[in-house]
């Protein structure tokens, strides 16, 4: 399990690669990536993550040790950022090894639902009218009712 | 205690953490005090339900006693992924 908190970009067909081999016992690999959208009516310059130095790595590190053995992972990984993004920019990924696909996708979903609203990061968007930090959304505290139970 | 403020509390309160000597025995007493000190504390707390609170880095909630407690953060509902 690797869990990374870092300012600087990652190579994602490295992490892939690298995560992917040396797991013959694992028949499936899931990967997800959070890219820094630009909106069409609001062009966005940049997008600014804020964190909790201390706290996000053990924010993510829980949720890696939940999915892995909620969901029986070989082994995962989780990298987020923060600091300066431009538009098209990797913020983050997670990679999920499983025996079968079902457990790699169910764990992927299930870390990016935890991840949206437990760790401890806050987005900020910078168009030319200026700064806004981005609004938590209901559905995606809605998303982490159907891990529970 | 170390009280720290991120995002738009950080803003608004105008510092990123602060050494704060408090007799507070839960988090909503600290609340309370800080809202005493001065208008930006009250702007940034005036509304309970669009913060989170974590106690010594692990989310908590307002009702947390603060005994032993060395580090407390207030915060927006969080936004990564």
């Amino acid at each position: 399990m690797r869990v990374v908190v870092q300012q600087e970009p990652f190579d994602l067909g490295a992490e892939a690669a690298a995560f992917a081999a040396g797991h013959r016992d694992m028949g499936a690999i899931v990967t997800f990536t959070g890219v820094v959208r630009d909106l069409p009516e609001t062009p966005i310059t940049a997008m600014e993550i804020e964190h909790y130095p201390g706290m996000t790595e053990a924010a993510l590190t829980a949720m890696a040790q939940d999915a892995g053995s909620r969901f029986g992972l070989g082994d995962v990984l989780v990298i987020h950022r923060f600091g300066r993004m431009a538009p098209g920019e990797m913020i983050m990924m997670v990679a999920t090894a499983a025996p079968h696909r079902k457990d790699a996708f169910d764990a992927a979903q299930f870390l990016m639902d935890y991840l949206k609203s437990r760790a401890p990061f806050w987005k900020r968007e910078i168009s030319a009218d200026g700064s806004v930090w981005v609004a938590s959304k209901d559905e995606d505290e809605a998303a982490l009712s159907r891990w529970k139970g | 205690m170390d009280v720290l403020y991120f995002a738009w509390v950080r803003e608004r309160i105008g510092l990123p953490r602060e050494r704060i000597d408090s007799d507070a025995a839960t988090v909503g007493e600290l609340v309370a005090e800080l809202r005493k000190r001065e208008a930006r504390y009250a702007a940034a707390f005036a509304d309970l339900s669009a913060l989170r609170v974590a106690v010594d880095q692990e989310l908590s909630d307002f009702d947390a006693p603060l005994q032993g407690v060395r580090e407390v953060a207030f915060f927006p509902p969080m936004t990564g992924g």
